[in-house]
């Protein structure tokens, strides 16, 4: 059986450059103006929560004993998680050869770094007085007060801070050489659009912005002149920002499911957290990022990069991973059950039957049955259904992290201590408002920066690149 | 043009690229490159470049980075802030593994881009090549071998004709002034 091709119908070196540069060289066409504003006024909505929250008090949310943790944890790993696929495709598929991650990798970056940059505000609010979070990090002096390394807290500070910052590292050299192209295209893209200007503002403005282009992506780009001097050495430092991203990858969610783990409460207290939190994570993120894909997809007429051949590898790995998270969920009640520890056998007792057994069900309906439709190939070629069933990831590993969370500290060892947690008005407005925050980082990034890897596509996907191959493949 | 870079040597698909860069590492060239829109697998065996040193600045990178956790924890905890928590040592090479783990990853991630940008002399405002009036293709879809003029096996003439002789499309000579 043959290879099945990365990009279709035999594209050449000019047309993909075209085709990904013309992203961010025409005007923003009318439905970017839309969605943009639209996200902004979503994103509106984070502010005024937050803002509500500093003037009065961390007590506007729901939280209250026993339930300390609420909607700010859950939406903190919810968003955690969703980078993770990003740094899944650019990483640990680069080191395993898959040559389909090309067409995906650099969109699903971008979805990391803005998912790290909404699951951050919620640790960073929750402290209560925001002005003193700079407390977290070891930069204290004052006091000689240190932070406490022994605090899975304090290793989840650095955790994410890393894997913010490696993302971004990792996603701007991936960036480089596709910048250098668009640099390279300014005048020409300059000299194509002028001609269009009909009055004089409109002139001013094409002025006004090739000088703007030339210098963005002057000063981003580096003078990067694609030598093969410097792509020897480039390519190195990729395999190794891979290399290094793998672990890092792996490691942030178990630091994030160490939060709970090393806390001694029935529920949280098992060793399976750490695997079973990667692999939710790997799925959820794959989830984002089919949701965000494939409308891309058709809205930039991506269809010969962005193929039916990924979709099929993204769904796969959707079905591979919630089947892990489903054995998770399985194997949790059996070690409940296997360790008679009365505790932790009634916390999983409570959680599919207790007080909150709705957000249970509604999680293993979403999480367990949703991605077992990914063995029809019927269903893989349905875009509108592949699509339908992100977004049931998505909610269902919200509520995965808010079962978790919740159900255990609502009902902990002590029935006189039990109590009933439900979000306020100001926690809903904070957690519906990151969408808003993520899709305006998101619009932003297609209009400026190279939507797709077109550097990596050639080399990978073209297969006259492949100057080992015999002529007659 | 009263200073010249060097000549450029323009070639439409990689194979083309690939055999003309064998030819010019056997012909004894030492100032060359190639400028190529995406990196070509086995090109630097082709122009005969040693394995990049990147690794060296990932290696310190992260070992600073691991001695700055471990140090940082056992200075705060130990020394300077000794404080009883759950009954758990002041200082172990335990607990602020993760610290260090993390930090080794951060370091050594600056390290790697550090290193890429210290090795290829980046970032640089301007480079002659560039000067090559249509160098919009070379990060497009077109490929070039640039021979210097200080090779010392250069020469205009017969460098000229040697590139013609690997199947340029077109050579030229590009100006070693700034003209931008």
């Amino acid at each position: 059986m043959p290879r099945r091709p990365i990009i279709e119908n035999n594209r050449g070196y000019g047309w993909i450059t075209d085709k990904v540069c013309g992203i961010v060289e025409r005007k923003a066409p009318m439905w970017w103006w839309f969605a943009f504003v639209l996200a902004g006024m979503v994103a509106s909505f984070t502010g005024i929560g937050l803002i509500i929250l500093v003037s009065s008090g961390v007590g506007v949310w729901g939280l209250n004993s026993p339930v300390m943790w609420g909607w700010a944890i859950v939406n903190f790993v919810f968003w955690i998680g969703i980078g993770h696929a990003g740094t899944l495709i650019s990483a640990i598929l680069c080191l395993l050869r898959q040559k389909w991650r090309t067409s995906i990798n650099r969109a699903a970056e971008a979805m990391t770094i803005f998912a790290v940059a909404c699951a951050g505000i919620f640790p960073l609010f929750h402290v209560g007085r925001v002005w003193f979070a700079w407390f977290l990090f070891p930069a204290h002096g004052y006091q000689a007060i240190w932070p406490n390394f022994r605090s899975p807290l304090e290793w989840d500070v650095f955790a994410v801070s890393t894997y913010g910052t490696v993302s971004v590292l990792f996603w701007y050299m991936g960036m480089i050489p596709d910048l250098a192209t668009i640099r390279d295209r300014c005048q020409m893209v300059y000299e194509k659009r002028l001609p269009e200007a009909t009055s004089k503002l409109a002139v001013a403005f094409e002025k006004f912005f090739f000088g703007f282009r030339k210098l963005f992506y002057g000063l981003l780009s580096m003078g990067w002149r694609g030598s093969n001097r410097h792509w020897s050495n480039y390519e190195m430092a990729y395999l190794i920002l891979a290399g290094i991203s793998t672990p890092l990858v792996l490691s942030v969610h178990t630091v994030v499911s160490f939060d709970f783990a090393i806390a001694n409460l029935p529920g949280w207290h098992t060793t399976i957290f750490p695997p079973y939190f990667v692999a939710g994570a790997i799925f959820s993120g794959f989830g984002m990022v089919l949701t965000l894909m494939l409308p891309l997809r058709s809205v930039f007429g991506l269809q010969d990069l962005i193929t039916q051949y990924h979709v099929d590898c993204m769904t796969k790995i959707c079905l591979a991973t919630g089947s892990m998270v489903g054995y998770a969920y399985g194997m949790e009640f059996f070690i409940a059950w296997y360790s008679s520890n009365p505790y932790e056998g009634f916390a999983f007792v409570n959680r599919a039957f207790g007080q909150y057994s709705w957000a249970y069900w509604i999680m293993i309906s979403c999480n367990v049955i949703s991605p077992q439709f990914f063995w029809f190939k019927s269903i893989r070629s349905n875009l509108g259904i592949v699509w339908i069933l992100s977004i049931f990831i998505n909610i269902g590993m919200w509520f995965e992290r808010f079962v978790i969370t919740v159900t255990s500290l609502a009902n902990d060892f002590l029935p006189s201590s039990w109590g009933y947690y439900s979000p306020t008005m100001v926690d809903i407005m904070t957690f519906f408002g990151t969408f808003g925050f993520f899709s305006v980082l998101f619009l932003l990034f297609i209009r400026f920066l190279p939507l797709l890897a077109f550097g990596e596509i050639k080399a990978l996907g073209v297969p006259e690149s492949d100057v080992h191959a015999h002529d007659d493949h | 043009m009263s200073k010249s870079y060097g000549i450029l040597g323009i070639f439409d698909t990689p194979k083309a690229v690939y055999a003309a860069a064998k030819k010019v590492r056997d012909a004894g060239y030492k100032n060359w490159d190639c400028i190529t829109p995406f990196p070509i697998h086995g090109l630097d065996d082709a122009m005969g470049l040693k394995r990049s040193k990147v690794p060296v600045f990932t290696f310190i990178g992260g070992i600073t980075g691991f001695c700055t956790g471990m140090t940082i924890a056992f200075i705060m905890g130990q020394l300077n802030y000794p404080l009883i928590v759950g009954g758990k040592p002041y200082f172990d090479f335990v607990f602020p593994f993760p610290i260090a783990y993390e930090l080794t990853i951060l370091l050594g991630a600056f390290g790697t881009l550090g290193g890429m940008f210290i090795l290829n002399r980046l970032p640089m405002h301007y480079h002659p090549v560039m000067n090559y009036d249509k160098f919009r293709r070379l990060t497009d879809d077109q490929f070039a071998i640039v021979i210097e003029t200080d090779d010392p096996n250069f020469d205009e003439a017969s460098t000229t004709s040697f590139l013609e002789g690997l199947g340029a499309l077109e050579v030229t000579m590009v100006s070693g002034e700034e003209s931008v």
